[in-house]
């Protein structure tokens, strides 16, 4: 790293960061931004949550109107210049022009870049290609182009040089559940060798298992954000039971002693909200009251139970 | 793993790199099929005017017609001034219109816009870029007509020494020097409309919209400047200097004429430049 004043151990850091269109409408409010470098920073929020707005503002594309942005250290839009270069991005889906090849596409970027070498260009471009698996479609136009060979281009495109931070907006959106694994494995890969990656997703479940860290966005306001493992534990750990009908009752009773909160039935199985009690005293319990025990599980809270805690609705719902 | 790059390059080095982005666009802009069309087409013109006259040449239409067309059949290279004075009204506006409203709101409406600015580009220099890209196509599309004109007018009427509007007779080299003066002239004459088509290609999303509104600038220009009762405004037209390109044809040319219609260009250049930079570099680029 080379160090260049002290705030060097996040990636991307925001301060306030606001965005108020001229309809009045507040797209993002007052969000303050923290990517620990070298984490994996899952950006997680329904469409219209203010995910796009934000990762626009992150590269200067949009002005703030209010708050601050730190890419890498380095104050945007004011250091762009510099910081940019070493960031890859992918905003709102991959744009190229349709009537160039993928080839030709990559080597338009590459030429508008002041700090890239010319003269390793041809390697450059078509390491970026091989990288993602297009290759064998270098020489077809853009236009001709499947949906997810076009966000195999768009993740190309900031492959083109080694970056310390990787900003991808739904990278996933239009790949099948084969490219899907395929961006993961990238979004891991890159991870592996330094890169900090933030990646926003609507679909938390496509995303979830690669992160780190976690940023939850619900109507502007970044409701939550941290290591993954806290997040998650804010969540309810809640115990699965399942027994014969006509026990039910009596396993209600049984755990409303335990110390259980309160119970639901859930088809075949009771649920109820572990608390801090150990799971294996719940068997015991059951078992030990002559209740014959038919299924026991453990179910950990997922981002998307804390999601609906903390917004009282569904992910996909949300605007 | 950092990438330690030096942030401030060196000016020479940040020229190569601007050199290597305007080659860049310099390809987009002569790659594209449809601006090859437009240049095409409008290297089609002296073919078709000089195609017109070869068959009709029997017919006396003296003094009808645009200006010089009369004197095509005596001597070719005025097919070059012809075909140039047919085409500067609305067809050579319609088509640079066309490549500078599409500039910048082009790459807006593919996307394409926002991967360069985040390069990053510096959005003065994609702009500067954008501008000589187009001025190179204006270039570019006085000289298809030029071109095909001069050889068309040699192929069809041979050419011969020039006789200028006082009846003067300059040998044939001289008249050609005099032709270029006028490809210059009306290729200069398109830079205040190339910048009034950046300006608009800013403000949209919507190439068409740039597009459409570039070519009602020239239009409108054309209309005002034939009201008599807006002789004061005239002078400041955008268009209405452009038909000085006569003066090459007299035996002095009186540079001040020159210089007062490519004065006016350089105004709206200026006004309509600054207004295209200063949106430019402030709007949010949510495309």
């Amino acid at each position: 790293m080379t160090g260049a004043g002290g705030a060097t151990d996040s990636a991307v850091r925001t301060r306030g960061l606001t965005k108020r269109f001229r309809s009045g409408q507040v797209g993002v409010d007052g969000i303050d931004l923290l990517v620990p470098r070298g984490a994996v920073y899952g950006f997680l929020g329904p469409n219209g949550s203010g995910k796009t707005t934000t990762i626009r503002m992150l590269l200067g594309l949009v002005a703030p109107t209010a708050g601050t942005v730190e890419l890498l250290g380095a104050s945007v839009p004011a250091d762009a210049r510099s910081v940019l270069p070493r960031v890859g991005a992918l905003v709102e889906g991959p744009a190229f022009h349709p009537y160039l090849d993928g080839r030709a596409n990559l080597e338009r970027l590459d030429a508008a870049d002041a700090t890239a070498d010319p003269r390793s260009r041809d390697r450059r471009v078509g390491a970026a290609l091989e990288r993602v698996g297009l290759a064998a479609a270098a020489a077809k136009r853009y236009r001709q182009y499947s949906l997810g060979m076009k966000q195999r281009l768009g993740l190309a495109a900031t492959l083109l040089r080694p970056r310390d931070l990787l900003l991808l907006d739904e990278p996933t959106n239009g790949l099948d559940p084969q490219g899907t694994r395929e961006v993961r494995a990238l979004v891991r890969e890159v991870a592996a060798a330094g890169t900090t990656v933030l990646v926003s997703s609507h679909l938390l479940s496509e995303i979830e298992q690669v992160c780190s860290h976690v940023g939850i966005m619900s109507r502007g306001s970044l409701l939550v954000q941290g290591a993954r493992e806290e997040i998650a534990d804010a969540g309810t750990t809640e115990v699965r039971v399942a027994v014969r009908p006509d026990q039910r009752d009596h396993l209600a009773r049984v755990v409303g002693d335990l110390g259980l909160g309160e119970p639901r039935v859930d088809g075949d199985v009771l649920v109820a909200p572990l608390g801090g009690v150990a799971v294996e005293k719940v068997a015991q319990a059951v078992v030990g009251d002559g209740i014959d025990l038919l299924g026991l599980e453990v179910r950990r809270p997922t981002l998307e139970d804390v999601f609906v805690r903390l917004t009282g609705e569904g992910f996909d719902v949300a605007r | 793993m950092s990438l330690v790059e030096a942030p401030a390059a060196a000016p020479a080095r940040r020229g190569a790199a601007t050199a290597r982005l305007l080659r860049s666009e310099l390809r987009l802009v002569f790659g594209r099929l449809r601006n090859l069309v437009l240049l095409a087409g409008l290297a089609a013109v002296p073919l078709l005017i000089g195609t017109v006259l070869l068959v009709t040449q029997d017919t006396p239409v003296a003094g009808q017609g645009p200006p010089f067309l009369d004197r095509v059949t005596g001597n070719g290279l005025f097919l070059v001034l012809a075909a140039l004075v047919s085409c500067l009204p609305f067809l050579l506006p319609l088509c640079v219109a066309i490549v500078a409203g599409d500039a910048v709101a082009g790459e807006a409406a593919t996307g394409t816009l926002r991967y360069l600015l985040v390069v990053p580009v510096s959005r003065t220099r994609l702009l500067l870029v954008k501008a000589v890209a187009v001025l190179a196509f204006a270039g570019a599309a006085v000289a298809a007509i030029a071109v095909t004109g001069l050889i068309a007018g040699a192929a069809f009427f041979g050419v011969g020494d020039v006789t200028l509007l006082s009846g003067d007779t300059v040998p044939l080299a001289d008249g050609l020097l005099r032709a270029l003066g006028v490809v210059a002239y009306v290729a200069l004459s398109l830079t205040g409309l190339v910048a009034v088509g950046l300006f608009f290609s800013t403000l949209t999303e919507v190439p068409v919209a740039a597009m459409a509104s570039t070519v009602v600038v020239a239009i409108v220009s054309g209309v005002l400047d034939a009201l008599p009762q807006l002789s004061a405004v005239h002078p400041w037209l955008l268009t209405h200097h452009w038909l000085d390109l006569g003066e090459f044809l007299r035996l002095q040319v009186d540079v001040s004429v020159l210089l007062a219609g490519l004065a006016v260009q350089a105004a709206w250049v200026a006004i309509f430049g600054t207004l295209a930079w200063s949106r430019f570099t402030t709007a949010d680029v949510s495309s």
